[in-house]
């Protein structure tokens, strides 16, 4: 167990490093800092402008070779200051980049852990329920309406949200963000419901399978050989089972929820950090984009991790195996 | 050569793969009843996809020349190669800015219209025909799932077969590579992607092609370690049959299924991501994403301006409805696993 | 004459596929004695399963129970409200399966699911119940019973997780127990250590058992009574010792005849020409008239009954039970 759990951290760390040695290979291998140099200050500035703006931002190393100082080259540099969050300035405005990103979680998971749970709630008790009934007609009911939320593009929930609940009906805000609690219920409400239903078809389809496979199973006919009830079947045996592949599901999510969602937030105003990975992409603000991926890999990998130790915790098979 | 004619070989080569592969879908029984099983399951959403290929490849069909309209501009609107599609509208189909549906007048200011009455879904703000624009969409729909799928699905391929196949020291790497890749949030890393390499359309599709290929990959691979344990597969081997000629004539067959059923999905994920792309500034000219991006704003205007965003919207919907909706028939009529699930 | 614990007459069950109905059992007669087993041969796919998952009324979705009386200890249950079927379910009527490893719940001790088979019945506190299932283990056999008892149903062997089975079937002292291919999936020697421990159970508890199986060896070791299917239908019953010695339908014989013991040594192994059609290609009438070498037209006519045979004995085939055997 314990060696299991040493190899998976150390497979992690590898996949840090893999993710460190891609983002060099593309922004600093391919996009040469001359290249975000120009693209910051446009293609007429002068050579003298370019070189003070690379030397600004720190980009004045030899790429991965230095024969005189080997550890004075941008490749080692860009480990060492990505390993230890010192993200630097915006290659757009100058502004530090870890300050931002802090300032920013908070309004992200504003929006996202309610869409998260609210989410989570409503796509598996609604995958419950369709697994229950299938093959009847509020099982095909429910999977006609799945696949066409899933084909309308979430930009389309956006807009129509907006326009139809916000500017014709006015229940909610059009946009905007508030500390106030009260005030940020209200602008919340809306990307919310519409996050809910841009997710929910998938979702829901996926908690059906689920469901349904785990009910044909020959322990479920066991148990109701045994004399269990429908509630009990599905309490008891169905949903233990079930949790092993929900809670990998769910843990590997939860990433997503710190990174913010770059649509919903730009679109209703909300300052988290996905309105900032908007405003980098629009800036051309190359160093705030990488530590954003960085940072996305590397709670994405942490919860592989855990779902890893935790799958081997739920299921007695691999636990004690 | 030029585009037009490069876009005529490709769209030749195109329907000749088709009719390739339908002749040896014909040919082999296992594969026509499975082609015949589909059609009976899904045969709208299948003729909704055929129509869609249609207007993409006669759109990508083009050559100078044709009938000059007898006004100002004359045949100087000749002079670019016009596609099939095109010359299904007038070649100065053009108006000065938005009009309505069949409206004779303009939307704001209500000038006259050059074609009062002809404009089936209205004009944009400089005054393109929305039908046609529409129209065009497909193709570049079409393209970013077809080039896309030309570079993610070979490397999936390539890598899962060989990883699977070959394990050891290959197969560590390749997992890595996918471990690595697939940790980045997949949005941002198309975005980055994008703007390091630049939004031309090959670069976007390389782009969604290298987020794209990884899910993809990571099946091939575990169906490829599967196949390799199967009996007969281990008698080929112990008969002395090449790896090569294994591979060919036993695991790629069987990979089929999976290729197909993904490529469907795949197809309708890049086709929804260029939206998101086109939203940030990032997209392909033409597609359906770009109207959606520009007719955000016509919302707010008064009185408002509804068709542009609605024909995007119901073209891009018709095609992932339809890619969805064969996309799980496919599923159920090709993978044996889920088809007795359902039992 | 003893007694009967569960009497079954003509029990129908149907799938739809498509805009048929296939009757995947049908117009099933059986009759369990207190202490008795009746096996209930056939080839794979003849509804030996659905058979007995019917007698639960656990018969699987889209399928249903569309007619026939079953009647246990006197009672009708075919058309008992489910809160009483579930009494039943586990109480008097137990089941086995013929899959040890995937028929327990892989995420709960054994021992937990042999004290919820008890306490779904008997109004019994945990600490006794788990008393009691400790016994069960000894009873059946398990060595070690308190460690076992916490382990997990992979941690177990085959013939460890049918004694699981067998213990939490007989939990509740059923009066009913359906084996439906209890031994198939394990080794042969622990086949006959399974056989023995069911007719030693069966011995002191007086339970009645139907003893799935497609092994005639199996039939011979253990059973009282034996009734043949054939494409969901009884075709013949008959005490075992009068069938295995003298099997009269035609498909009995072709059955027997196929078996390895059966043939002298240089005769050459007989097998039943053609296969088991599959439901949607049954015949009218005698559905195994495509293959019987005495079938005449009016064979895929009409289906024949059950016709009395000598005492206690029905073969379901007018050719043979009118005259001498041909
Ligand atoms: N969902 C279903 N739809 C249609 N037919 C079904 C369904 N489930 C089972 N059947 C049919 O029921 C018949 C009887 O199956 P059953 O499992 O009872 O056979 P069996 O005699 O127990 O075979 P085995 O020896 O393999 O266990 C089979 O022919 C099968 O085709
Ligand atoms: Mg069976």
């Amino acid at each position: 167990m314990i060696a299991f759990i040493l190899r998976r951290l150390a497979f992690g760390a590898a996949t840090v490093g893999g993710v460190l040695t891609f983002l060099f290979m593309l922004f600093f291998l391919y996009a040469t800092p001359e290249d975000m140099a120009r693209r910051a200050l446009g293609d007429k500035a002068p050579p003298q402008a370019i070189s003070t703006w690379i030397a600004n931002h720190g980009y004045d190393r030899p790429l991965a070779w230095n024969p005189d100082a080997p550890a004075d080259t941008l490749l080692v540099e860009h480990f060492r200051r990505s390993l230890s969050f010192d993200f630097g300035r915006s290659d757009a405005d100058g502004m530090p980049i870890y300050q931002r990103i802090r300032e920013g979680v908070g309004p992200s998971l504003a929006l996202t852990l309610p869409l998260f749970v609210l989410g989570l709630l409503f796509s598996v008790a609604l995958g419950l329920v369709v697994a229950t009934f299938r093959d009847s007609y509020i099982d095909r009911a429910g999977l006609v309406l799945c696949v066409l939320t899933m084909s309308l593009s979430i930009l389309l929930y956006i807009i129509g949200g907006q326009w139809l609940l916000g500017t014709v009906l006015r229940w909610f805000p059009v946009s905007g963000f508030d500390t106030d609690p009260a005030m940020l219920l209200r602008f919340v409400a809306l990307p919310v419901l519409v996050g809910v239903f841009v997710s929910f078809g998938e979702q829901t389809r996926f908690y059906r399978t689920l469901f349904v496979e785990e009910t044909s199973r020959d322990y479920v006919r066991t148990a109701r050989a045994k004399g269990c009830g429908d509630g009990r079947v599905m309490w008891r045996h169905v949903l233990p089972n079930a949790l092993i592949p929900i809670v990998t599901h769910v843990v590997v999510a939860i990433p997503l929820l710190f990174t913010g969602s770059i649509l919903l937030e730009s679109f209703f105003g909300i300052p988290g950090l996905g309105s900032m990975t908007v405003e980098a992409i629009h800036g051309n603000d190359f160093a705030t984009l990488r530590a954003m991926v960085f940072l996305g890999s590397l709670l994405f990998i942490a919860a592989q991790i855990a779902t890893d130790v935790l799958y081997t915790l739920l299921d007695p098979r691999i636990r004690l195996g | 050569m030029s585009a037009a004619l490069l876009s005529n070989l490709i769209v030749a080569a195109l329907v000749a793969l088709a009719i390739g592969l339908a002749w040896l879908v014909r040919r082999r029984p296992l594969w026509r009843a499975s082609a015949r099983e589909l059609w009976r399951r899904r045969p709208i959403a299948l003729a909704v996809l055929g129509l869609y290929a249609c207007v993409a490849l006669l759109d990508a069909v083009s050559w100078v020349g044709g009938q000059a309209p007898d006004t100002a501009a004359g045949t100087s609107l000749l002079a670019h190669p016009r596609s099939v599609v095109d010359r299904l509208f007038p070649a100065d189909f053009q108006e000065r800015s938005y009009s309505a549906p069949l409206a004779d007048v303009e939307f704001y200011g209500g000038f006259k219209l050059l074609h009062p009455g002809a404009h089936l879904l209205g004009t944009d703000i400089i005054g393109r025909d929305v039908l046609h624009q529409t129209l065009r969409g497909a193709r570049v729909a079409l393209l970013i799932g077809g080039l896309t799928s030309l570079i993610a699905i070979p490397l999936a391929l390539l890598l899962g077969v060989g990883a699977g196949w070959l394990g050891g020291r290959f197969d560590d790497l390749v997992f890595f590579l996918i471990s690595t890749l697939a940790s980045m949030p997949s949005l941002l890393l198309l975005v980055a992607l994008v703007m390091v390499l630049g939004t031309g359309t090959a670069q976007v599709c390389l782009a969604l092609g290298v987020t794209g290929w990884v899910g993809l990959c990571r099946l091939v691979r575990a169906e490829t370690l599967k196949l390799r344990e199967l009996d007969y597969v281990k008698a080929a081997r112990v008969l002395g049959a090449s790896d090569l000629a294994i591979v060919l004539r036993h695991v790629l067959p069987n990979l089929g299924h999976l290729v197909l059923i993904s490529f469907v999905l795949m197809f309708s994920g890049l086709v929804l991501s260029e939206v998101m792309l086109s939203w940030l500034g990032l997209g392909l000219d033409g597609s359906w994403g770009r109207m959606i991006d520009q007719a955000r704003t016509e919302l707010s205007r008064q009185p408002l301006v509804w068709w542009n965003l609605f024909s995007a919207s119901i073209a891009l919907f018709g095609l992932i409805l339809a890619a969805n909706l064969v996309a799980d028939a496919l599923r159920d009529v090709l993978d044996p696993r889920t088809a007795t699930e359902r039992e | 004459m003893s007694t009967a614990v569960l009497e079954v007459s003509e029990l129908t069950v149907r799938f739809p596929v498509g805009a048929a109905r296939l009757p995947v059992v049908d117009g099933v007669a059986l009759r369990l004695e207190r202490g008795k087993t009746l096996a209930l041969v056939g080839e794979s796919g003849c509804g030996k399963s659905m058979t007995a998952l019917a007698l639960m009324r656990l018969v699987p979705k889209p399928g249903r129970i569309e007619a026939g009386s079953i009647q246990l200890e006197g009672e009708e249950i075919r058309e008992l409200p489910v809160a009483a079927m579930r009494k039943i379910r586990g109480g008097r009527i137990a089941m086995i399966f013929q899959e040890p490893m995937t028929s327990l719940n892989p995420v709960r001790r054994v021992g937990v699911q042999v004290v919820e088979a008890i306490r779904l019945h008997e109004k019994i506190s945990r600490p006794d119940a788990r008393r009691r299932a400790i016994e069960l283990f000894e009873r059946v056999g398990i060595a070690d019973a308190p460690t076992r008892f916490e382990t997990y149903p992979h941690q177990l062997s085959g013939g460890l997780r049918q004694r699981v089975m067998i213990a939490m079937a007989i939990a509740t002292h059923p009066a009913v127990l359906l084996a439906d291919e209890p031994t198939t999936a394990l080794d042969v020697t622990i086949q006959a250590q399974i056989l023995e421990l069911l007719r030693e159970l069966q011995r002191s508890e007086g339970t009645a058992i139907l003893l799935i199986t497609h092994d005639l060896g199996v039939v011979a070791e253990s059973a009282d009574r034996v009734a043949v299917m054939y494409a969901g239908r009884v075709v013949e019953e008959a005490s075992c010792r009068e069938l295995l010695r003298a099997p009269r339908h035609p498909y009995s014989r072709a059955l027997l005849a196929a078996m390895p013991a059966a043939a002298r040594p240089g005769a050459r192994l007989a097998e039943i020409p053609g296969t088991v059609p599959p439901p949607a290609q049954w015949e009218q009438g005698c559905r195994f008239a495509p293959r019987c070498e005495f079938a005449v037209e009016n064979c895929r006519q009409t289906v024949p009954p059950l016709l009395a045979f000598g005492a206690g004995r029905g073969v379901a085939c007018p050719i043979v039970a009118a005259g001498p055997c041909p």
